[in-house]
């Protein structure tokens, strides 16, 4: 089954009452995640903080739609490459700064402090930090919930 | 100011109170996620947005957690008798360590004078030094980035723990010889 009929199917999750409420919540809580993610060098915020927002949606999606739908739509094996992919990211990124002469330095260009695009790495830092600790959360949420009962099914 | 801190303060030990004490799992924690809301506003209030920021949703995720680990446990009350040996030694040590920190608070800096004064250095140089506005993202990734990887390193490893211990089967199907020469049981 595909992620289409596997979402519209009624024997798993929820009601239809809060898997419609969750369809139009999940949405504004990825974009107060991204908007927590990239003016994290100018307001109150961050990497972590939405990071960890972000897995909160994917989080509820996994509460109101059953597991299915969520590994449907992002597995194990892909959660953990995500985590894989920001801590490399941000390790490069401290690599970088060795081309200035300094591990983490802050070679990109400042910019004029309080606009968006300024501050050099530290917006990139805030965008592979929510990558990583995002996708982590979502993938121990996954080993703790579903891991168990997925093999039990597998086994009948 | 100090009125609201002592209101929450009380409302915290409340709260921790009613965790230890409540006969019910459920309702023990919703106490301990209570008392994770007041830390959170105990931060709003001393002007620390974005650790109450990060308190809030973490506080939110574990409870989720939680929740979902104790409607599939066991959920009967835990019976214990009171011990009344346990309970005069637990009120001596009680006793005790709020005399030592009376005693040890006595020799505290002012509040928002730290000892170490690499924070006003940092507070006065980050915008020019860094371009962020957020003196916080500019020390955790830029002055500080290093433990910032360290932290990284550290849900890293926890990922890592979490998916090894909670895997009920490994990636290779258990043959005949290895619960042989492991005494792994093959159901």
């Amino acid at each position: 089954m595909n992620l289409k009929e596997l979402s519209q199917d009624e024997s798993l999750g929820m009601t239809i009452i809060v898997k419609t409420i969750a369809r139009l919540v999940m949405s504004f809580i990825i974009l107060f995640g991204c908007y927590i993610i990239l003016y994290g060098h100018i307001t109150p915020g961050g990497g972590f903080a939405g990071g960890v927002i972000i897995a909160i949606a994917y989080v509820l999606m996994m509460l109101t739609f059953g597991g299915k739908v969520a590994m449907a739509k992002l597995d194990n094996f892909w959660a953990s490459m995500w985590d894989n992919i920001g801590a490399l990211a941000f390790v490069v990124l401290g690599f970088l700064g060795l081309t200035g002469g300094h591990f983490f330095l802050n070679f990109i260009n400042h910019g004029t402090p309080g606009t968006l695009i300024s501050a050099g790495i530290i917006p990139l830092a805030n965008i592979s930090i929510a990558i990583k600790v995002g996708a982590a959360l979502y993938a121990i949420f996954i080993g703790l919930s579903v891991y168990g009962r997925l093999v039990t099914e597998e086994e009948k | 100011m100090i009125a609201i801190f002592h209101v929450l303060l009380g409302f915290m030990i409340i709260g921790s109170a009613v965790a230890i004490e409540s006969r019910n799992m459920l309702s023990a924690v919703i106490a301990v996620g209570a008392v994770g809301f007041g830390v959170s506003l105990m931060f709003l209030f001393l002007g620390a947005p974005d650790i109450a920021i990060t308190q809030v949703i973490v506080e939110v995720l574990s409870l989720i957690i939680l929740i979902r680990a104790t409607t599939y446990a066991d959920n009967r009350s835990i019976e214990k008798k009171i011990d009344s040996f346990a309970t005069i030694t637990g009120l001596f040590f009680l006793g005790f360590f709020v005399m030592a920190t009376v005693w040890a608070f006595r020799d505290i800096t002012p509040f928002g004078e730290p000892l170490m004064t690499v924070s006003k250095r940092y507070l006065a140089g980050t915008a020019a030094e860094t371009g962020a506005v957020n003196a916080v993202a500019g020390v955790i990734l830029d002055y500080r980035a290093y433990d910032t990887l360290g932290e990284a390193m550290v849900l890293f490893t926890s990922v890592l723990g979490a998916f090894v211990i909670l895997r009920r089967r490994g990636k290779k199907a258990i043959e005949e010889e290895d619960s042989e020469q492991f005494g792994i049981l093959t159901d």
